[in-house]
């Protein structure tokens, strides 16, 4: 082991885990443990949170303990943050518009603004993406496998 | 006994040759050629969407229909590994090492040949093997009482954690998250809900399909967006008169088949080793005890034979302890007990006898499938080379459409949609930490069943934990257990020569933006 400390990963996969389980376990703790005879709702959750900030200490342990260096970072080499941020906006916009708009307008932001992460794409090709999906999703979704969803909120189609 | 399963097996094709049956199967086996073939989208994320979609149908059909997907998924991953050298579907990772080379020789059409000799070969064995095999592993099963079940479970979740590929103890830690994942929910036997933070959504518990899309989908996306590289069909032309291979070629390959589909089968038995380990292990096997070792990474016609032969025995052969003793060997066998659980079939040894119609419907239906994927795949070859050629840009959005709308079919509320945009994000965190999602899914699916006959267990036994170690069949399972983890700590210790050959075959393998979720 080199006397130099470097960060890795693992702490934080470990440090995640410890959290986790003792989440689990306090958590757990508040609903009835009972007995081994008779086991209460409490009994696997905290068992299982234990054993879990025990596996999550044994990670960062024997990261610790080996000298294999770690050559990668939690963040990828290119963090795609505008990527991510469509990726992500797709499912909100869809649950908003899905909500207020219903399904034309949620499939059609959904598919367009997830389309834009790309680094390739433009307006215009997201845009003939997104109409090409609405419409197939609307002719196999709705009136194929009949799903109760409006197409379009308040408007009877 | 096998006068008795060939019959059940001639009652098996009458159901799954009824029309609407054998309609859903084909069905099936196409969508999952096509997302076979498609870089980017693996059979997990695919049944997950179609699962939903199937809710409103009678059982047999929406199994046939989901397994399909699975094993016609295999069929389609070869011709991606082999033609572009992308080894999107990590079972056949491998077979990108040889069938490459054979492709920049010109021989990427004799090696789509043999690969679909080779699946059709394991695949039939892997079938036959489950006719004879699973009648009389559910005999046995029927002995079982809770004890026996549970120390059952234990087996198949400690080896989905430490066989799966990455570090065991990441595996372990991920079965757990898992098992904690399903507990989300009201108790079974008091009602008391748990981890549920006051919202009522979440009383139900977890929907498999978000926590499928969730991990397997949106992480996914989050993981290879704008981290693909540019497809490049330089070498992508392949036409039917290409496919037969010659007589030399197979005469070559001929061995090489069988002791890939029997590896390949033997894999399939042991939980929690699917068909990627299977293809590895083949691979290693089939270079070792060739005369001519250096060939292999140059186009070795057995490189590719022989890994995709046992791929396809693993496949079919996974499907046995899934059906018969409702242990799933990998995710997506995890993911067809959901489904199955969802039709409100219990998945277990009552299967078979309760529920023959979808038993032996699927075995049947298994032939009939393979046979549909080899005259899909023989004269349409064309068609899916084509389809390799659909850029990443214009797939992931349109699955990000099937994702919500396939989560919010699941039950027809918004909220499931953000559960499982949470569950993406927390599956790409996982990810980037080097935990693999595969265990996640085995634990959420086994774990409420597991809780059940443990809680029973000790409510039989009145609280010794000795009744596991006293019952003979049990303490052999917790044996395997003991065995399995210390042959961990032995290989961690260690480090034995065949671990680092194998490594050095998995290093080899080209490398991808996609990541390796899907088993």
């Amino acid at each position: 082991m080199s006397g130099k400390f470097t960060w890795k990963r693992d702490y934080y996969a470990g440090g995640l885990m410890l959290l986790l389980g003792v989440g689990a376990a306090v958590t757990g703790s508040g609903y009835k443990f009972g007995s081994l005879a008779r086991m209460g709702p409490g009994f696997m959750p905290v068992v299982l949170g234990v054993v879990l900030a025990f596996i999550g200490i044994l990670i960062a342990g024997t990261a610790l303990g080996s000298s294999e260096p770690d050559d990668k970072n939690f963040l990828p080499d290119n963090p795609q943050w505008f990527g991510w941020l469509c990726i992500i906006a797709g499912p909100v916009l869809f649950i908003v518009f899905g909500y207020y708009g219903g399904m034309i307008p949620a499939v059609f932001a959904c598919v367009f603004v997830c389309a834009l992460g790309d680094a390739t794409a433009t307006y215009k090709s997201s845009f003939v993406l997104a109409c090409g999906v609405t419409v197939f999703g609307v002719l196999l979704f709705h009136y194929l496998l009949n799903i109760p969803f409006q197409l379009l909120r308040g408007v009877n189609l | 006994m096998i006068s008795t399963a060939l019959t059940d097996l001639w009652y098996g094709f009458g159901v799954a040759l009824e029309p609407h049956n054998l309609m859903y199967c084909f069905l099936g086996v196409l969508v999952g050629n096509l997302v076979g073939v498609l870089p980017g989208m693996g059979p997990v994320a695919t049944i997950s969407i179609l699962l939903p979609l199937t809710f409103g149908m009678h059982p047999v059909p929406a199994i046939l229909m989901l397994s399909g997907v699975y094993y016609g998924a295999q069929y389609g991953g070869a011709i991606c590994s082999i033609l572009l050298n992308l080894p999107c579907h990590p079972p056949h990772a491998v077979t990108c090492l040889d069938g490459f080379p054979l492709t920049k020789q010109g021989k990427g059409g004799t090696a789509l040949g043999i690969t679909i000799v080779a699946a059709f070969i394991g695949a039939s064995f892997g079938i036959t093997e489950m006719i004879f095999l699973a009648p009389f592993l559910v005999k046995m099963a029927l002995e079982f009482g809770p004890a026996e079940v549970c120390s059952l479970m234990l087996v198949g979740l400690i080896a989905g954690s430490t066989l799966a590929k990455g570090s065991p103890l990441k595996g372990i830690a991920m079965t757990v998250f898992g098992l904690l994942i399903g507990i989300v929910g009201s108790d079974i036997e008091t009602g008391q809900p748990r981890f549920t933070f006051g919202i009522t959504e979440l009383f139900d518990g977890i929907e498999i399909v978000a926590l499928a899309l969730g991990m397997f989908g949106i992480a996914e996306f989050m993981n290879s967006i704008n981290n693909t590289e540019k497809v490049d069909m330089k070498y992508a032309k392949v036409g039917i008169s290409d496919m037969f291979p010659s007589k030399a070629d197979l005469k070559l390959a001929f061995w090489p088949m069988i002791r890939g589909t029997i590896l390949g089968s033997l894999c399939a038995l042991i939980p929690g080793t699917g068909p990627t380990i299977a293809s590895f292990v083949s691979y290693a096997t089939e270079k070792r005890i060739s005369k001519t070792p250096e060939r292999f990474g140059h186009g070795a016609i057995e490189g590719v034979a022989c890994p995709e032969a046992s791929t396809h025995s693993s496949v079919q052969g996974d499907f046995i302890p899934t059906m018969s003793l409702g242990i799933p060997g990998d995710t997506v066998m995890a993911l067809l007990l959901g489904a199955l659980i969802i039709h409100g079939i219990v998945p277990g040894p009552q299967l078979i006898t309760q529920h023959a119609d979808i038993f032996w419907g699927l075995i049947a239906s298994f032939w009939i499938g393979n046979i549909l994927l080899v005259i899909l795949n023989v004269p349409m070859i064309g068609l899916w080379v084509k389809l390799l050629s659909i850029p990443y840009r214009y797939l992931y959005p349109s699955a990000m459409f099937f994702v919500c709308i396939g989560v919010y079919a699941a039950s027809n509320d918004m909220f499931q949609v953000g559960e499982t945009l949470v569950i993406g994000i927390v599956g790409y965190i996982l990810l980037r930490l080097d935990f693999h999602p595969a265990p996640i899914l085995l634990g959420f699916v086994l774990g409420p069943r597991f809780e059940e006959n443990f809680r029973r267990s000790l409510l039989i036994s009145r609280g010794d934990l000795m009744t596991f170690i006293e019952r003979p069949i049990s303490a052999f399972f917790l044996f395997i257990c003991v065995v399995l983890l210390a042959a961990q700590v032995y290989v961690w210790l260690r480090k034995p020569k065949i671990v680092q050959e194998e490594k050095a075959i998995e290093s080899a393998v080209p490398a991808t933006g996609y990541s390796e979720l899907a088993e």
